[in-house]
C-alpha cells in the first residue's frame, strides 16, 4: 500500500530516512566490494614478500 | 579500369571497402536530402518529439563513449599511472574523434551548418545548459584536438611545433578534465528541465552526477573495448611496450570500471529513494529499469571483479562490450523510451529509417578515419625518432 504523506515535511523525512539506510548500506557494500575486488592481489602480495 | 591496386595482388574490393562505402554513398544521398528537403523528408521529428536519435545515439552515446580521452589522460598524467601510457594515444584519438563526430552530427539536427558559432556571438544570455554544453564541447573538442596533434606532426616530421604542444600536456589533461566533468554533467542536466516529460525512475536532480558517473564507466570500458579490438585488427602496427602493457591496461581498466559501476548503482538507488518510487518498479517501465539496474549495472560490476580476481582477461573484454551496450541504452533510455512516457502511442516517437542510417553513416566514418589515422601515424607505437620523449 501507498504511504500517503500529508506535507512535504513528511515526504522528506520518509525519503531521507531511506537515503540515510542506503549510505549505510553502501559504505558497507563497497567496503566489502572492495575487499572482493582486490582481494586476491592482496594474497599474492603476501606470497611475495 | 583494374581493381587491382599498385601493391600487386591487394584488391579493392575487401569486405571492409565494399560494406563502408556502400555506408557512405547512402549516407551522402540521405545528406543531401537532409539539407535541401529538411527535416521533414528524413525523420519523424514532431513538436512532441523535436530530439530523436540523433541527439540520444549521436550526441549523448557518442559523448560518454568519447570518455575514454579523459580518464585515460588523467589516469597516466594526473595519478601518475604510467603503465598505462600506451592505452593514452588510441583512447585520445577515439575521444577526438567520436567529439569530431559529435559536433558533425549535430549539424544534421540543427542545420545552417555556418551558424555553428552562434552560441558564442548571438546567444542570449550565458546561464542556459546549452550554452554551456556548446562551450565544453568546443572546448574540450580544442584540447583534445591539440592532445592527439603530436601524433600528427611526428608523422609530418615537424618536431619544434611538436616538441612545443608537448610541453602543454599537463595543462591540455587538466583542462579536459574539468570540461568534461562540466558536460558530461550539464548533457544530464538537460533533461532537468523536464521533470514531466522524463519518467520518474530516470528523472532525479542526480541526473548531472548519473550522466558523468556513467561517462567513467563507458570511458574504462571503451579503452578495453577498443584495446581488444585494436589488438585484432591492427597487431602489426604495435610496438612490443605496447603488446606488453595491454594485460595490464585491460586489468587495471577493468578493476576500476567494476568499483565505479558498484558505486553507481547505490547512487542510482539513491534516485528512487529520493522521489520515493519505489512503487513503480513494479510497472513495465519499473521492469525495464531492473533491467538495466541489475542486467547492465549490477552484473557487469560482478563480472569485471571476477574477471580481475582471476586475471580472466577474455571475461573482462566481453565485460567491457556488456557494459557498453549497457550505456548505450541508458543513454537512448533516458532519450527516447523513457522520454516522453505519458504521451499515447500514436504520439510517441520511433526513428524513421534515413535517421538510422545516418547514424550507422556517422559511425562508418568514425571507423575509416581511425584505421587511416592509425595505419599512418604513431598512435600503437612510439616514432623511432621520439622514444621516451612524451
Amino acid at each position: 500500500m501507498d504511504t500517503i504523506f500529508y506535507t512535504y515535511q513528511e515526504f522528506y523525512t520518509h525519503t531521507k530516512a531511506i537515503a540515510y539506510l542506503l549510505m549505510v548500506a553502501a559504505l558497507i557494500g563497497i567496503a566489502c566490494f572492495w575487499k572482493f575486488l582486490s582481494g586476491k592481489d592482496d594474497a599474492d602480495q603476501d606470497r611475495t614478500l | 579500369m583494374s581493381a587491382t591496386t599498385s601493391r600487386g595482388s591487394q584488391t579493392w574490393f575487401t569486405p571492409f571497402n565494399v560494406i563502408t562505402s556502400a555506408i557512405i554513398i547512402v549516407g551522402l544521398v540521405i545528406t543531401f536530402l537532409r539539407f535541401t528537403k529538411g527535416l521533414g523528408a528524413v525523420t519523424h521529428l514532431s513538436h512532441d518529439n523535436p530530439w530523436g536519435l540523433w541527439i540520444s545515439f549521436d550526441l549523448l552515446v557518442g559523448v560518454a563513449l568519447a570518455a575514454g580521452g579523459y580518464v585515460t589522460s588523467a589516469a597516466v598524467y594526473l595519478f601518475g599511472l604510467r603503465k598505462y601510457h600506451s592505452a593514452v594515444r588510441p583512447a585520445v584519438l577515439t575521444g577526438f574523434l567520436g567529439y569530431a563526430l559529435v559536433v558533425f552530427a549535430l549539424h544534421y539536427d540543427v542545420g545552417r551548418p555556418w551558424r555553428l558559432p552562434y552560441p558564442f556571438i548571438m546567444q542570449q544570455g550565458t546561464t542556459s545548459l546549452l550554452f554551456e554544453v556548446a562551450a565544453c564541447v568546443a572546448l574540450y573538442l580544442t584540447v583534445l584536438f591539440l592532445e592527439f596533434v603530436p601524433a600528427a606532426l611526428e608523422w609530418l616530421g615537424l618536431k619544434r611545433v611538436r616538441d612545443l604542444i608537448t610541453r602543454l600536456t599537463l595543462a591540455l589533461t587538466i583542462l579536459g578534465v574539468v570540461l568534461s566533468t562540466l558536460h558530461q554533467s550539464s548533457l544530464g542536466a538537460l533533461f532537468l528541465i523536464a521533470p514531466s516529460k522524463l519518467h520518474p525512475l530516470w528523472y532525479s536532480p542526480y541526473l548531472p552526477v548519473y550522466f558523468f558517473v556513467s561517462s567513467i564507466i563507458a570511458g574504462l570500458s571503451m579503452v578495453i573495448f577498443e584495446s581488444t579490438l585494436s589488438h585484432h585488427y591492427f597487431a602489426d602496427k604495435m610496438d612490443q611496450t605496447h603488446l606488453d602493457e595491454k594485460e595490464g591496461v585491460t586489468l587495471g581498466f577493468g578493476k576500476a570500471a567494476s568499483l565505479v559501476l558498484a558505486g553507481y548503482f547505490f547512487i542510482k538507488l539513491m534516485g528512487v529513494a529520493g522521489g520515493d518510487n519505489w512503487r513503480l518498479l513494479g510497472t513495465s517501465y519499473g521492469l525495464w529499469f531492473l533491467v538495466e539496474m541489475i542486467g547492465f549495472i549490477a552484473l557487469p560490476a560482478f563480472l569485471y571483479a571476477v574477471g580481475v580476481r582471476n586475471k580472466d582477461l577474455p571475461l573482462i573484454k566481453w565485460t567491457a562490450l556488456w557494459t557498453i551496450i549497457g550505456i548505450v541504452l541508458n543513454r537512448l533510455t533516458v532519450g527516447l523510451i523513457a522520454f516522453n512516457w505519458q504521451l499515447p502511442p500514436s504520439r510517441r516517437y520511433f526513428p524513421h529509417w534515413m535517421e538510422i542510417a545516418i547514424s550507422i553513416f556517422i559511425v562508418t566514418v568514425g571507423i575509416v578515419v581511425f584505421k587511416f589515422i592509425v595505419t599512418r601515424m604513431p598512435i600503437f607505437y612510439e616514432h623511432p625518432e621520439y622514444k621516451d620523449a612524451h
